[in-house]
């Protein structure tokens, strides 16, 4: 099939194929920019969940767990936590976070660990109220159990 | 070695495989860590030896990627490297910021790190793979823009050929994607989708470019064969990377918030991602078939054959495995990605730095004809543990993501993914054996180098 194909057709296929792309590519952006806003349900985002964001960042908790199904394997998937450990129910899942998180690690021999982060009471409802925001995002029905 | 600045190359190949023994080993940290939770805990938590194990991947990486731009443009332009004391002084910089940030990870706990390094002023930090603190990313844009520099300096003044422009194409994309690092939305969702314009962009599309210039210049000077025909191929393949690779960044667009309309386009520009790097092996195998010289360092085209189908297979048969949207549905964010990711930043990249040090080092060192014949075979013992070795914990994995998505996906009887996982300690093991032949595989490659020559 190759010995068909001449070197400036390869060339051609290469620029023109690579700019179209990049071109379909350029305006899709536009339009998913245009679009996160009312996917992610940004009206509810308020300044407790951009504290809850950068909390997350600050302690690397992409380092162990995935949200969104992105970061690493070693501990659960975060983003619907809010329906697994708080049965969707604003108070009880802080109520659940203010003792988890305080509770760690636990005291289980080769159970793996999760760092205690000494957070503070504020800290540790800021990232409950990211992770139920998180958890309202339309990510086309993804995950698809509770168990993440 | 024809031009004296080609020795810049060598720190940069020493550094590269010097990561890559740390890389290893913070792997094994890992694995040992995955069976026995409380291995090293709290002294290194899993996601700072995560971090340092990516982070030196990366940064070893570039130091290949340096080193084999610096070893190949003087040959490919025709004339002495713009300022070989500019690559130097990068190297040193490079090697500095690239120690500074792993110490910190070790020993200074993420938050504090965080603090110490400015994040407030403009937070970057805590994303996968992008966790450097500011001034280590800001040293990076510096490394890159002068290296760039260095070699467009060069090719400005010296012969063009499809090699150098693509090259440099790739490196102007590198650098311009890293930029995206930089830009962190207070929305997760426009975080995600811009957070993989660096990584999707680099490794799916800027450095595959990179790798088909590598490539098609040590095919060139182990086979003898025509240049004309090797651009052709180069061309080819690196089409089919724009046309499936720009477009295919959309299956990381599935279920993280982002429209409908990337299942559709996600799914159907990556179901042809496989191509280039089919593309890469028959390039490999058809060149080697009808080389117009018998070189005597044929490990480094065993190397090059060798990266064609391993990035083919780790790259493409196991990218493609989990890479329809229905499909992805149920791996996303498994184990079985973590497979994916091992064998194809193996396969394409790291194979593809072994390949340029194993055709450029002995040159480098003196030995124009490659290492003796005794060398080649410790060599090659050494290419089959780092392939077996690869290919078995990425088959692991494997099983470990299909464990993972029975348990906690298919069904109505779903077990947790805590309880599921310690199910598995008898895959992980596993997992950390044959990480252990990688190790060794490492080793062995290392001590090739130095096996006496025989007496003529």
């Amino acid at each position: 099939m190759t010995e068909r194909i001449t070197k400036s057709m390869a060339k051609n296929i290469y620029y023109g194929g690579g700019t179209f792309a990049l071109l379909i590519f350029i305006a899709l952006t536009f339009d998913t920019v245009h679009q996160i806003p009312k996917r992610s349900n940004e009206v509810n985002m308020t300044p407790s969940v951009v504290a809850g964001k950068k909390i997350w960042e600050k302690n690397d908790c992409v380092g162990c767990h995935t949200l969104v199904g992105e970061g690493a394997y070693y501990a659960p998937e975060l983003k619907n936590v809010f329906q697994r450990r708080g049965g969707a129910d604003e108070a009880s899942f802080k109520a659940y976070m203010q003792g988890w998180m305080a509770a760690q690690p636990l005291n289980e021999p080769n159970r793996r660990k999760m760092p205690q982060f000494n957070l503070t009471t504020d800290e540790v409802n800021n990232l409950a109220d990211f992770l139920i925001w998180t958890s309202e995002v339309d990510a086309n029905e993804w995950p698809p159990t509770i168990e993440g | 070695m024809k031009y004296t600045s080609q020795a810049v190359a060598k720190p940069y190949f020493i550094f590269a495989l010097t990561l890559l023994a740390g890389e290893i080993l913070f792997g094994l940290l890992m694995g040992i860590q995955y069976i026995y939770g409380d291995f090293l805990f709290p002294l290194i938590p899993f996601n700072v030896l995560r971090m340092v194990h990516t982070n030196l991947l990366i940064v070893l990486l570039l130091n290949g990627f340096m080193g084999a731009t610096y070893y190949l443009i003087p040959e490919e332009t025709q004339r002495e490297l713009w300022s070989p004391k500019l690559a130097i002084i990068t190297f040193w910089i490079f090697l500095a910021a690239g120690v500074a940030t792993i110490l910190g990870y070790l020993f200074v706990p993420y938050a504090t790190l965080t603090e110490i390094t400015f994040n407030e002023l403009l937070p970057t930090m805590g994303r996968e793979f992008l966790e450097q603190p500011l001034p280590t990313k800001v040293g990076i844009v510096i490394v890159a823009l002068s290296y760039i520099f260095n070699v467009g300096m060069t090719v400005l003044k010296g012969r063009k050929t499809v090699i150098t422009t693509v090259l440099l194409t790739g490196l102007l994309g590198l650098a311009v994607f890293f930029l995206f690092a930089f830009y962190v939305p207070d929305n997760l969702v426009a975080d995600k989708f811009f957070w993989w314009f660096t990584v999707h962009l680099w490794v799916e599309a800027t450095w595959e470019l990179i790798l088909g210039a590598i490539l098609a210049f040590v095919l060139i000077k182990t086979t003898g064969v025509d240049r004309e025909h090797i651009d052709k191929w180069l061309y080819l393949i690196i089409a089919m990377t724009m046309l499936s690779g720009i477009l295919g960044t959309g299956h990381h667009f599935f279920y993280m918030g982002a429209p409908e309309y990337w299942l559709w386009i996600g799914s159907l520009s990556s179901a042809v991602e496989p191509l280039p790097f089919f593309l890469m092996i028959l390039f490999a195998y058809t060149m080697a078939r009808e080389r117009k010289i018998q070189h005597e360092n044929e490990i480094a085209l065993t190397w090059a054959k060798g990266t064609a189908v391993m990035g083919f297979l780790g790259a493409g048969v196991w990218g493609f495995m989990h890479t329809l949207a229905p499909v992805n549905m149920y791996t996303h964010g498994t184990q079985l990605t973590a497979a994916h990711g091992h064998l194809s930043f193996y396969g394409a990249y790291v194979m593809i730095v072994f390949t340029v040090i194993s055709y450029a080092m002995p040159i480098l060192r003196g030995r124009p004809h490659g290492n003796s014949k005794k060398a080649q075979k410790v060599e090659l013992t050494s290419f089959w543990m780092l392939n077996i070795g690869m290919v078995g914990l990425t088959l692991a994995l494997t099983v470990a993501g299909i464990t993972q998505i029975m348990d906690q996906r298919v069904g109505t009887d779903l077990v947790s993914f805590m309880e599921s996982q310690a199910s598995m300690t008898g895959i992980y093991t596993i997992r950390l054996g044959f990480g252990l032949l990688v190790f060794a595989g490492l080793m062995t490659y290392v001590y090739s180098f130095f096996v006496k020559e025989e007496a003529k």
